[in-house]
Parts: structure tokens; C-alpha cells; sequence
């Protein structure tokens, strides 16, 4: 198997490859790059872990750039490599009409306090009032009135099965939450949710281009408990579990 | 630095604890001098700019160099002491005189320590004068004793490095002082702790800015991350000192003349090497430890470390971490092929490879996928559907354990390279060690998928089972190991030097990656306080109170380590020269 290390290193890559862009949906080119230099330094680990190996490897490598009888390959390939390697470097420079990737943090930080209706509302040590246990007998009604404030007001953008899939999602670029992926609103704090519901994407620090964020301030439309109302909604939905630190 | 071989006389050793001393003293005095004959001339203000660079970036460089040659003087005595008992306790000269080959490194990187911590004195005093007022009311009475601590560390190094030879007779007196080497040390790390740690976690004081009363002293000492950053950094100051002077023995490896000197360093290196993976193995778990304080302290904070404006370097962490995994593992596969037998192991390089490239390959999955809007719109979302699962702590969580495993088995396999079990319960030693392998394996799988099922906040909790079930099983891995392994038989000596040159660029790529990782795991720790200088308590007003784009920040992070390296290089040249003098003189 040494004589074919080349030929098998390059096999492995063209599988690895092959099986990554077998997934459905794609995977995006930033992770696919990330995927493919982890396979490839580790093939090259594999093959540089073992002398008989490494020299195998490089036997053919050596053999094309010095033996006389190989001068045609070695032209046609000393000619080929720069030529692809002007055509990636034109595939990334070439003019495109899509707007260029963006480093967006998702889940920002949250402010330890804000504004909320003219007074200071503290993220930090507030929790939900409607899990308080005297609040618990009027859980299915403040479920229930949850329900048709997100019907009236979130369901158009982040969808009937709040996956994120409204009438107006489409529109939207970044596209709306789904709050049935594990990796959103399962991730965070009841508090956290209520401070992005209130303040939308202006409420955004900068690292989270609040520019770039169709998010209402809901605090302009909503009140307090109705927030709070629409947060247990999407949690029991959802399916999920507010995040807690204790 | 003059070579204790030199002149084999007490006078001549003291003569070079009194210089070293004067040398610290003299530095001292210029700091005090340039900080008080400066600041006749300037007029009083909260901030001075530094010209042409930005007054935080030369204090950042100066702060982050100071900080990665005080790493190298704190951790490298933490394990010449211990070859030095090894050599002692074994009988073996071998031990020794690499033990006094880490001490020659170490004793010329005193200065540059001293040196720079002299530079980071004067730098803040002078652009940040109102922050030193802040911490001088809250620490005023520690500094006299950072002064005393550094002084009597001074003493011991530097008669630890003269009374090598002086006190080869009687080891016993010379292990004492690496003794109180390495306890004046671990005194300096828990002072310059305790102020680290304050600037972030602030507790015992009232008040804001200047205008603040010290309630509880101690209790601003022993702040909320003081503990957990002691514990972090003392291993990781093992794991960086292990890291360059694998380095060093790489440099040595190459420049070699000689089969007996490529043989000196090549086991040097393996050394050092091994010294610094077996403080890197728990080094995630105590970082997992000091992130976990730092949220306990303030969520704020800890999501800005972990999901906020900093979650993109931890991908770069991931990545480097994953490449750091994948070139320990090379360096022993290589090293496997020196020892007579090792070849029988050949044979699980490629499921340990298999693990160690998948686990990386998860751990550096970003959880929000940088995208275009074509391909956004295909995973319905920021979050692929099938690789989003992958983004999440119960995976990260997953895949790191395996591949401390598989690295843990991997050593197991190059230890084991020239031996073979001769006591009659070997087979069943074996059976037992691969049930614990397979149960582990089971744990932390099983775990992690678990995780998925249950609250992010029960998950969480779910690493603490995956940790213990990991370390026990090392353990009781190492328990079975010993015995079955003891008066195994031989299959021929290590061939020490017959190792390719590639293998030493492995180690110069380990020495690198740790200090490229300490300067971006400080920079993360630090930019957290973001526009505090002590969160909450003082906040930062200057220009440049501002969060650097990551692109700068790596630069500077980039710029520090070709520099520290720039200098570790002089120290590896020096020492030759000195290591060639002491020949010449013998």
C-alpha cells in the first residue's frame, strides 16, 4: 500500500469531499473550507507519521519535477497550476451581485440594564413573573393570550410553526429566528428574550448590526406582561426550556 | 551570565547572586528614576498618549511579553526541580544535566522578565496615571511585598543556577533552594493574580473611579476569579515552559554535530514535550473552570466571551487546539518509529487519527455559520439543519474528551512501543483496561447525546460526568499499566536521535501554537472587561476605550509572539555560548 501513498491521500481528500457536498442542504463554503483543511493537514499527518510512507509520498512528486523523461508532465503541470490558481484567485475577486459574507454575532450580549417605557429594567436579576408560583394557576391563560399576541403580531415573519418560515420571511435578510432549531431561544434566558423582543434590532449592539435587523421595538406596542406572555408562548411551542444558570 | 562551572568556589557563586541582585536593584532605581524625572515634565492628566502607537497597544505588547517571559521563569523551575529529584532518586546523570540545561534558559530570561516588567511600570504610570491611582489604593500594601517576593525569588534562582556544581555532593541542600525557587514563585503568580483578577472581578471596595474606600482588602485580593485564574495559569505556565524548551531541544537537534548530542536533545525534546501535553491534557478543564466563574460572576460578561463580540475567536482557539492535538500525536507516531517494536502499534494510527480529525472538525463548527444569503436561504436559516447540532457545547463538550482519550492512548501506545507484558495477568490487565476504554467512550458519547434531550443549563452540568469519567479512566488505565507492565521484556533500547528533522519543526509548531494561544486567550480575557478598566468599578475613558476588530487584535497578538520569539532566540544563543564556554573551561 506504501508505493500508492500519493494516489490514496488524493482518493481519501476526492472522498471526503465527495461526502460533505453529498449533504443536504449544502454546506456553506466557510465551513466547508474549515472541513477540508482539517482533512487535508490530517491526511498529511498520516502520511508524514510514517517514513516508508512519507517517501512513498513524495517519490512520484520528486520523480515529475526531476526525472528527464517526465519533462512534457512537468511543463503541462508547472503550466496548469499557476492557471488554476489564477482562475480561484478570479473566482474570488470576480464582481458578484450577492452581498458579501458577514461576521453577525447572534446571540449578543445583553445590556445588564435598559430602558424599558421610560423606566430601567435590570436583564441581570429579573425573572420571568408568570413562572412565579402565584402565577401558576393562570399559566393556560396567559398561554392562551401569548398565543394570539403571536398570532396577531410575530407569526408573519417567524411562521405558523414558529420555525422561522412566515409570509414575510422570505423578504428578509438576516432571515427571522426558528425558534424550533436548538440552537436559538433554547440557548437563552427568558430575560435575554424579553430584552430582544422589547428593543428589536435597534436595540442591537454594534456587533450585531442592529442596522441590519427587521425586528419592531415590541415595547412600543406591547406592555410588560403581554412581552412576557408572547416568551412563554414561544418556549412552549417551541417545545423548549429557557436557559438557566443555577 | 558566568557559568557556575567556571570556578568551582563559593566566593565566585555568591559573587553571582550579588550581581544578579544588583542588576534587579539597578533596574528598580532607572524605573523610579525615568518614572519621577518624566513626570517632572508632564503635566497632570488622567491619560497621556504614547506617540505614533496607541498608549493601550504598547502597554498590551509590553503586558502580554512580561507576561509570557514570567510563564517561562515561573513554570520551567516547577520541573527542573523535578528532574533534578528524579535524577537524584534514580541515580541518573542523564536527568541532572537536563535539569541544569532548563536552569541555564532560565537564568538569562530573568533579566528580560525584570526588564519588562520595568517597561510595563513606567508605561502605566506614565499614560495610565489615574488607573495606578485606583490600584494603588486598593493593593498600595501588596507592593511591598511583590518587591520583597521578587527579591528573595532573585536570590534562589540565581544561587540555585551558581551552586549547581558547588552543591553536587549535597543534592539535598541544592533541592531545597529549587524549592524555595519555586514557592517564591507561586507567591509572585498568586500576587500579580490577585490584581489580574480584581481588574475583573472586583469585590471589597465601595465606591467609583478615584473615589473609592477599600472595605475588605482581603477580599479584593481573594476576588471571585483569583482561585480559578491561579489554577489556569499555573498549569498552563508548566505546559508553556515544557513548549519552549521542547523548542530548544529542536534548535539543539538541528544545529547538532554530533550522534551523541542529536541523541541529548532528542530525548530533551521528548521531554519537554512530554512535559508540556501532560499539563495541557487538564488545561481545558481548568479553563472550563475559570469560564464557568467568570459567568457565575457576571452573565453579561461571560456572554460577551462566549457568545457575543469575542465567540469568533474561540473558533480560532478550536483551531489552533485541533492543529495542537493533531501535531502531539504526529510527534509521537514519529517518535514510535525509534523504538524497537513500536511498529506493532502502526496499525491504530488511522482510528486515532479518525478521531482526533473528527473531534476537531466538530469542535471548530461555528454555532452561527458565517454565509451568503444564497446559502442561508438553503439551511433555512443561520443554523445548517444537519451541522447545527454540531455548533452546540454538548458536541464541543464530546469531542474534546475524545481526543484527550485518544491522545491519552496514543501516549499509552508509544510508552509501551519496546515492551512486552510478561506477568501472567496481562491479558486479563489488557481486557480490563479496553472495558474501561469502551465504557468511557460510552459515558461521554452517551452524554453528549443526551445533552441534546435535556435544559442547556442540565447539559452544562453533564461536562463534570464526562471530566471525571475521562480522568478515571487514565487513572485506572495507569493503576492496571504499571504493575502489568513492570519487568516487562525488552525489545531493544530507544534509538534517541535517530528521529527525522520534520519531527523537530513539530516541536517548534507546539512551542508557537501555545504561545500564539496564550497571547489570544489573554486578549479574550482582557477585552471582555471591554470599556473597564475594573468592570463596574472604573471604567476606561480614554480613545481607546474600544473593542479592537479581530482582525487588529490578532495582529498585535501575531506581532507580540514573533517578537517573543525574536528574544527567546537571543536566550537559546546565549545559552549555547555559555553551555561552549563551560566545555572549553572544563
Amino acid at each position: 500500500m506504501h508505493k500508492y501513498s500519493l494516489l490514496l491521500a488524493i482518493l481519501v481528500w476526492f472522498c471526503i469531499w465527495g461526502a460533505l457536498k453529498w449533504v443536504n442542504p449544502p454546506i456553506p463554503g466557510s465551513v466547508m473550507t474549515l472541513f477540508m483543511s482539517i482533512a487535508t493537514v490530517s491526511i498529511l499527518v498520516f502520511i508524514m507519521a510514517d517514513e516508508n510512507r512519507y517517501n512513498s509520498f513524495l517519490a512520484p512528486i520528486l520523480k515529475l519535477l526531476t526525472e528527464d523523461q517526465l519533462f512534457v508532465p512537468r511543463v503541462f503541470l508547472l503550466t496548469l497550476f499557476p492557471l488554476f490558481m489564477g482562475w480561484v484567485t478570479y473566482e474570488r475577486i470576480r464582481p458578484r451581485f450577492d452581498p458579501p459574507y458577514e461576521g453577525r454575532t447572534i446571540h449578543p450580549e445583553a445590556p445588564s440594564t435598559f430602558r424599558f417605557q421610560g423606566k430601567s429594567f435590570d436583564v441581570l436579576n429579573t425573572t420571568n413573573p408568570l413562572r412565579d408560583p402565584a402565577e401558576l394557576t393562570n399559566f393556560k391563560d396567559n398561554l392562551r393570550e401569548g398565543k394570539s399576541i403571536y398570532f396577531l403580531n410575530c407569526a408573519f415573519c417567524h411562521g405558523d410553526l414558529l420555525d422561522g418560515n412566515g409570509h414575510f420571511s422570505a423578504a428578509f435578510n438576516p432571515l427571522p429566528a426558528n425558534f424550533r432549531d436548538i440552537g436559538t431561544i433554547s440557548q437563552l434566558e427568558e430575560t435575554y428574550v424579553f430584552w430582544r423582543t422589547a428593543t428589536g434590532g435597534p436595540g442591537l449592539p454594534m456587533g450585531a448590526t442592529p442596522w441590519n435587523s427587521s425586528m419592531p421595538v415590541w415595547q412600543d406596542f406591547l406592555s410588560e406582561k403581554e412581552i412576557w406572555q408572547v416568551v412563554l408562548y414561544i418556549y412552549d411551542a417551541s417545545g423548549s426550556t429557557p436557559r438557566t444558570w443555577e | 551570565m558566568a557559568n557556575p562551572s567556571n570556578d568551582f568556589s563559593w566566593a565566585a557563586a555568591l559573587a553571582g547572586v550579588r550581581n544578579g541582585i544588583v542588576k534587579i536593584s539597578i533596574l528598580l532605581v532607572v524605573v523610579y528614576a525615568v518614572i519621577s524625572l518624566v513626570g517632572l515634565f508632564l503635566e497632570p492628566a488622567d491619560y497621556r498618549q504614547f506617540p505614533l502607537i496607541e498608549s493601550r497597544v504598547i502597554i498590551w505588547c509590553i503586558a502580554q511579553g512580561h507576561l509570557m517571559f514570567g510563564a517561562f521563569v515561573l513554570g520551567v523551575p516547577i520541573f527542573v526541580l523535578i528532574a533534578e529529584i528524579i535524577g537524584v532518586a534514580s541515580k541518573s546523570e542523564q536527568y541532572d544535566r537536563m535539569a541544569k540545561e532548563f536552569t541555564r534558559l532560565l537564568a538569562m530570561s530573568y533579566t528580560l522578565t525584570a526588564f519588562l516588567g520595568g517597561l510595563l511600570l513606567i508605561g502605566l504610570m506614565l499614560l495610565y496615571p489615574r488607573f495606578v491611582i485606583h490600584m494603588r489604593t486598593v493593593f498600595e500594601p501588596t507592593w511591598f511585598w511583590y518587591l520583597a517576593i521578587i527579591f528573595m525569588e532573585v536570590f534562589f534562582a540565581y544561587l540555585y543556577w551558581y551552586s549547581w556544581d558547588l552543591l553536587k555532593n549535597r543534592k539535598g541542600l541544592h533541592i531545597f533552594i529549587g524549592v524555595m525557587v519555586n514557592l517564591f514563585g507561586l507567591a509572585i503568580l498568586l500576587m500579580t493574580n490577585a490584581w489580574t483578577g480584581y481588574m475583573m472581578t472586583p469585590e471589597g471596595v465601595e465606591g467609583r473611579d478615584i473615589a473609592i474606600t477599600v472595605t475588605d482588602r482581603l477580599q479584593a485580593f481573594t476576588n471571585y476569579t483569583w482561585i480559578p485564574l491561579n489554577i489556569h495559569r499555573f498549569i498552563a505556565n508548566v505546559c508553556f515552559g515544557g513548549a519552549i524548551v521542547g523548542a530548544y531541544a529542536a534548535f539543539r537537534f538541528l544545529c547538532a554535530e554530533s550522534d551523541e548530542e542529536r541523541a541529548r536533545f532528542d530525548w530533551m525534546g521528548y521531554v519537554g514535550s512530554f512535559i508540556a501535553v501532560s499539563a495541557f491534557i487538564p488545561l481545558p478543564f481548568a479553563g472550563y473552570y475559570f469560564g464557568m466563574e467568570i459567568y457565575h460572576y457576571s452573565q453579561q460578561m461571560g456572554v460577551s466571551m462566549m457568545g457575543g463580540s469575542f465567540a469568533q475567536l474561540w473558533y480560532l482557539q478550536a483551531i489552533l487546539i485541533g492543529a495542537l492535538f493533531l501535531g502531539i500525536n504526529l510527534y509521537l507516531w514519529l517518535g514510535m518509529n525509534r523504538i524497537p517494536g513500536g511498529e506493532r502499534y502502526r496499525k491504530f494510527q488511522i482510528a486515532i487519527l479518525v478521531v482526533i480529525a473528527t473531534g476537531f472538525a466538530v469542535w471548530a463548527t461555528p454555532h452561527s455559520i458565517s454565509a451568503t444569503v444564497a446559502e442561508m436561504r438553503a439551511m433555512g436559516g443561520t443554523h445548517h439543519p444537519k451541522l447545527g447540532v454540531l455548533g452546540l457545547m454538548s458536541a464541543k463538550n464530546t469531542a474534546v474528551n475524545m481526543m484527550i482519550l485518544a491522545t491519552f492512548l496514543n501516549f499509552m501506545l508509544y510508552r509501551r512501543g519496546n515492551m512486552v507484558a510478561t506477568t501472567r495477568w496481562s491479558m486479563a490487565g489488557k481486557t480490563a483496561q479496553l472495558v474501561g476504554i469502551l465504557a468511557t467512550v460510552g459515558i461521554v458519547v452517551g452524554y453528549g447525546i443526551y445533552g441534546y434531550f435535556v435544559p442547556i443549563g442540565v447539559s452544562v452540568g453533564f461536562s463534570v460526568y464526562m471530566v471525571l469519567a475521562v480522568l478515571g479512566c487514565i487513572f485506572l488505565f495507569l493503576l492496571i499499566e504499571f504493575p502489568m507492565y513492570k519487568g516487562a521484556r525488552s525489545l531493544g533500547e530507544i534509538q534517541w536521535g535517530k528521529m527525522p528533522e520534520r519531527s523537530q519543526y513539530v516541536l517548534f509548531f507546539l512551542a508557537v501554537s501555545f504561545t500564539w494561544l496564550m497571547g489570544l486567550m489573554g486578549y479574550i480575557r482582557s477585552g471582555i472587561r471591554q470599556y473597564w478598566h475594573v468592570y463596574g468599578v472604573m471604567q476606561d475613558t480614554s480613545t481607546g476605550a474600544f473593542t479592537p476588530t479581530h482582525g487588529f487584535a490578532t495582529g498585535v497578538v501575531s506581532v507580540i509572539v514573533f517578537v517573543f520569539f525574536l528574544l527567546i532566540a537571543m536566550v537559546f544563543a546565549l545559552a549555547m555560548r555559555s553551555e561552549r564556554k563551560e566545555q572549553r573551561a572544563s
